[in-house]
Order: structure tokens, then sequence, then C-alpha cells
């Protein structure tokens, strides 16, 4: 049994973590009462630029080349989200449909892209991927220490890092309750002087540079090269996280954990005696099954932002 | 009345100005990426109507893409978002593919009882999302999207199951298939089956329910107003469910178009077919009208399938048109700016005379 946890709690951990980066990217896009359905556009895009960048430069950078790669892939996402705010909150285009067309177009252009630059269908795959570490002191505890803090990739502690950072601003600082006014009643908001608009700007373009990380992170740990299939539904697995965490971003990272445990036992299901016996199509279909109920009310009411999916028009009641 | 007029001229103007930006940016990308736009465009223009093999695979690419398109208006003018247009198409086009696998029937029964079981296939897989929302208020949008990895995890593993371990079902009976020696011979050997027929005569069925039927009437009812539609004694619930089936059971058929015309079976899928998101680019231009759909269905399908050219003869990406397709999606959604900006110039004229 302890066997089998060593095995999975490391792939678990290692597959969260993408999905918390991106997770916590739609609390605060969908916290400031944007939808944001182009997550999964946006993982393609950080993936795709985190690849190109740890290429291009693993030469000049050489260790903090998979480092450098996230800070870029998190500013293109966030270049490439602002397209998503434009649309649903300046020119009032339907939030799903922008969302939709960004997934459209990420892909898209991140494979003209990679064909273009490479003249076929996959990039090379890098060398200097992202490093694991042993925490130290931690590591030492009995049984948990090598199962949760031994060869732990860097981008999982900022992961973690990053919710409860996400948590504290959401839930602590004035732009936090700025955020969630905004999402919730835009109108009282705009009332007390907050402007709407900016707040929007900014939760978007934020989720945008987390999603691009997360994209980013996922390319550059796990696949190590980026193709059409290296984000194959994570964003919108992402997007499932989030809710199933009710737009909380420690709910939202607990939830992306727990698919990520789901993805393991997928992958590794075959190999475990009790569970080779179960398809791993019900592992592949369980996160998704899981949200539906969530949103059903079945495992507790999971209520959105009241705000969310409307564009704010001033002055309209 | 003049302004109605003009007003009507603008919301055919929307799309075609949206068609012309997406055109022209796709242009200035391909510039800036080192491409001759000219080359580009003309690959495009040849491999949708350079010859009769190609105008018949173009008409093929079309067919499902009418069937998607009808399947996400029919759902919007019940004010319903189905983005699970992809996953219904998944499933109808296993079932169809199965059926017309499994039995051996004369083609009278053979061939339309796999179009049904595509059908309803996807209906059931519209079902669910629609009981949710009318029951228990669940968004759609999130329930659709998670129900089409549910039906690609499920038909994958269904596949596996059937083919003992393989990645692909056996070819469909003759007697289930579409195929046509006729329109083949007629189009240079292309693919071109008899599916094209069935779009058609599904934008027939659209129109018809819409227009012409009561249930149709309570549909667009409910998709302008909900509460109205309660007041007046109808059941917005029961609307729900049914544009939710009944657009499911659109996109099953356009499932049912690969499996017993295009490709004749179904093989194990690596992710989506891209069919039924494209679908929703299709309503979008089309303005969620029947006729609308036969016009974006023509233009996506012949974008589609005219890229397969162009990497080719001019040496580009085929995914230049997926930019093209999502830019033009943008420009349509925010068809509120370019409406603000048609106005502004109306006004203009009006003052300058």
């Amino acid at each position: 049994m302890l066997d089998i946890l060593y095995f999975i709690i490391p792939i678990t951990i290692a597959s969260a973590a993408p999905l918390i980066f991106t997770a916590i990217g739609g609390v605060f896009s969908e916290r400031s009462g944007v939808i944001n359905i182009g997550l999964e556009g946006l993982m393609i895009m950080g993936a795709f630029t985190g690849i190109l960048f740890n290429l291009f430069f693993a030469d000049v950078l050489g260790a903090w080349t998979p480092w450098v790669s996230l800070l870029v892939a998190m500013f293109v996402s966030a270049l490439f989200a602002t397209l998503h705010a434009v649309a649903s909150i300046s020119f009032r285009a339907d939030q799903v449909v922008s969302g939709v067309a960004i997934n459209m177009l990420g892909l898209a252009i991140a494979l003209f892209s990679v064909k273009m630059i490479f003249g076929k269908g996959q990039t090379d795959f890098i060398q200097q991927k992202i490093p694991r570490f042993n925490i130290p002191f931690l590591e030492d505890i009995p049984i948990i220490g090598p199962m949760f803090f031994k060869l732990v990739y860097g981008s999982s502690i900022i992961a973690i890092a990053v919710a409860f950072i996400a948590w504290f601003v959401i839930y602590k600082t004035p732009f936090g309750l700025r955020l969630r006014s905004v999402g919730e009643h835009p109108m009282a908001a705009d009332t007390m002087g907050i402007k709407v608009t900016k707040i929007r700007y900014i939760a978007v373009i934020i989720s945008g540079g987390l999603a691009g990380i997360g994209g980013a992170v996922y390319s550059q740990t796990i696949t190590n090269d980026f193709g059409h299939a290296t984000i194959n539904g994570q964003g919108f697995m992402a997007l499932a996280a989030m809710i199933f965490g009710k737009w909380h971003p420690i709910g939202a990272m607990g939830a992306a954990l727990f698919f990520g445990f789901a993805q393991a036992l997928a992958i590794s299901s075959s190999s475990i005696k009790f569970l080779a016996d179960i398809p791993a199509v019900y592992f592949h279909i369980f996160p998704y099954v899981l949200t539906i109920l969530a949103l059903a009310g079945f495992l507790g009411k999971a209520n959105a932002p009241k705000a969310i999916g409307k564009p704010y028009v001033k002055g309209n009641r | 009345m003049i302004n109605i007029m003009s007003n009507k001229m603008i919301n055919i103007l929307v799309p075609v100005i949206s068609i012309i930006l997406g055109l022209l940016v796709g242009a200035v990308v391909m510039l800036i990426s080192g491409y001759d736009p000219v080359a580009g465009y003309t690959a495009l223009w040849d491999g949708i109507f350079g010859d009769s093999y190609v105008i018949g695979e173009t008409i093929r690419q079309i067919s499902p893409y009418i069937l998607a398109g009808l399947a996400v208006a029919f759902a919007f003018r019940t004010g319903l978002f189905n983005i699970g247009v992809e996953g219904q198409l998944i499933v109808g086009w296993f079932a169809a593919a199965y059926v017309g696998m499994a039995f051996e029937l004369p083609k009278i029964i053979h061939l339309p009882l796999a179009l049904i079981a595509a059908a309803v296939a996807g209906a059931l897989w519209g079902l669910i999302p629609g009981i949710l929302k009318a029951k228990l208020h669940v968004h759609e949008v999130i329930v659709t999207i998670m129900m089409n990895y549910i039906a690609l995890h499920v038909v994958n593993a269904l596949i596996k199951t059937i083919s003992g371990g393989g990645f692909k079902l056996d070819r469909v009976q003759p007697t289930a298939s579409l195929r046509s020696d006729f329109l083949s011979n007629l189009t240079d050997f292309s693919t071109l089956h008899y599916g094209i027929f069935v779009a058609l005569a599904m934008v027939v069925v659209m129109w018809f329910i819409l227009e012409k039927t009561k249930s149709g009437f309570e549909l667009k009812s409910v998709g302008f107003n909900e509460n109205a539609s309660q007041y007046a004694g109808m059941s917005v619930n029961k609307n729900i469910v049914m544009a939710m089936v009944i657009s499911g059971a659109f996109a099953g058929l356009g499932g049912a178009m690969e499996a017993l015309g295009t490709f004749g079976t179904i093989s194990s899928m690596g992710g989506f077919t891209g069919i039924g998101f494209d679908g929703i680019a299709v309503a979008l231009l089309g303005a969620n009208t029947p006729l609308g759909v036969i016009f974006g269905a023509t233009l996506f399908g012949s974008l589609k399938y005219g890229a397969n050219n162009m990497p080719n003869a001019a040496g580009i990406p085929i995914e230049i048109v997926s930019i093209i397709i999502a830019l033009v999606i943008f420009f349509v959604a925010s068809g509120y700016i370019i409406r603000i900006g048609l106005v502004r110039l109306r006004k203009n004229k009006k003052e300058a005379k």
C-alpha cells in the first residue's frame, strides 16, 4: 500500500501544479465577473512560449532558463488575455464566445509558429527542465517526508505558494475586496467609486499570466516539447477545478490536487494490483463527472459570482 | 422606415465586415511571418474551387458543418449555449459507426436506423445538460464542456472494448453507407456522399420547427424572455430540455456524416474533431437562422478544406485558416463596436448632406 503511495503522490503533485496555477487564474477572472473559457488557449500559449524561449536561450541562461521561460510565458499569455479582456469587457462580446475564440486562436497561433520555425508538427526537446528539490527538514519526516517532500519540482512549491498568496490577495487586501464586489454587484461597486472596467481588465490579465505559467510548467515538467496535443484539456480541467473549488483559491488548489490524483491513478492504475481491473476510462472521466455533480449541488452548493457573464454598462439598471 | 431598413443592413454588414477583417488580418499575419499572402489566398481559392475533385471534397466538408451549426443555432434560439456539440457529435459518430457495422439489414432499414441511432445518441448527450439546467439551474456551458470530455474518453474506451483492444471499428456495411458512386464519379472520385442532402433536409426541419409549429414558437419565446413565457403558461423547463435534445440530435447527425460517409468507420481520437467548436462560429455568423447556417457552414467548411492546399501550393501552415476563423469569431462577437462604427459613419454622412 505504502509503495503505491510513494509512487502515486509525486505524480499527483506534478500533474496538479499546472492545474493549480491555471485554476487560480480562473478564480481571479471569474471573481471579477468575467467568464474565462479561454484558459485552455491561454495555457497553450504559455506552454508554447515556455518551450520556445527555453530552446532558444538555454545556451545563454543555463540553469536559469526554465525559470525565465516561466516569466516570459506569463507575459505572453497575459498579453494574449488582453484580447479576451478587450472583446468581453470593452466591446461587450459574449464572454463564452470570446473564450472559445481564444482557445481556437491560441492553438492556431502556436501550431502555425511551430511549423514556421521548426518546419514540423512539434518542437525539439528541451534540455533545461524545471529542477527538482528536496525540501530540507521536511524530507526527514518518516513516511510522509519521502512521499511529499523529496524530489519535488520547484514549480510545484511555487504553485502551492501562489494559492496562498491568491487567497491573501482576494480576501485580505483592498484590491481583493474590490475584485469580489465588482463580480457580485458591479453597479454598487461603481457607486462606491470602484473602477469596474479597470478591475476587470486587471483580473483577466492576471488570469492570463497565471494560465501562461500553468501551461509553461506543464510543458517544462511533463512533456518537455510542444506539439498539437501537448495541452489537451488541461485548461478545461483547471476550469473544472476552479468550479469544484467553489471559486476559492484554496478550494481550487485542493480540487486541482484531487484531479491530479485522478490523473495519476489513470496513468498508473494498470500497475497497481487492486486497481488493474478497473478500466482507466473511469479515472479519465472522474474529474468531469465530479464537476457536474458539484454543480448539480450533490456535493454542496457551488455558487458562481452573481454578476458573472454580464458586461457592465454604466448607467444601465 | 428608412431607419429599420438600415438596421437590417447593419445586421448583414456586421458579419460581412468581420469576414473581410478576418481575411485582412490573416494576410497581415502571413506578411509578418514572411509568407506571401497573395500566393496563400490563391492556394486557398484553388483548394476550394480548383477542380471538380476539390469542389466535391469541399461540399463533403460542409455537410457536418451545417449540422454542427444547426445544433448550436437551435439551442441558441432558446437562449441556451450548447458548447457540447463536439461531444454530441462524437457519440453520434460512434453510434452510427457501431450500428452501421454490427447489423446486417436491407439498406432501406439499415441506413435510416444508423442515422437515427446517431441522432438519438446525440440527443441523449444533450438531454443530461438539458435536465440539469431545467431542474437544478446548472449552467449548461460548463456541463456541456465536461460532457465533451466524458464523450471523448468513453467513446475511445468503447472502441477499444468492441474492437478487442484495437483503435478502430470495422468498416460500416455497404447497406449503411452514405457513399454514392454517382456523386463520387461526378466529382472526379472525391468522397462526396449523400450526407449533404441529409444536412440540407435538417435545415428545412429546423426552419419548419421554429417557424411553423407551436413548439417552435414556445422555444423561441423562452429564448426571448423566460419569465414572460412562464407567465403566458408555457413550461420553460420542458422547452429547455426539448431544445437541448433537438440540438443534440442535429449534432449527432453531424457525427453520422463522418461515420457513414466520409470515413466509413470510427477510430480512437487523441483530441476533439473541432467540428463542434467550428459550429459555434457557423451559428454565430449565420445569426442562428437556418439559412444563415448554410452560409456560415459554406464559408467555414470551404476555408477549412481549402486550407489543406496551402502547405503544398504556398508552403503556408494550414493553421492560418484556424487563425482567420478565430478572428472572425472575435469580430462577430464584438459586433457591438462594429455597429457603433457603422452608426457613426451613417450619422456623419447624414450631417455631410
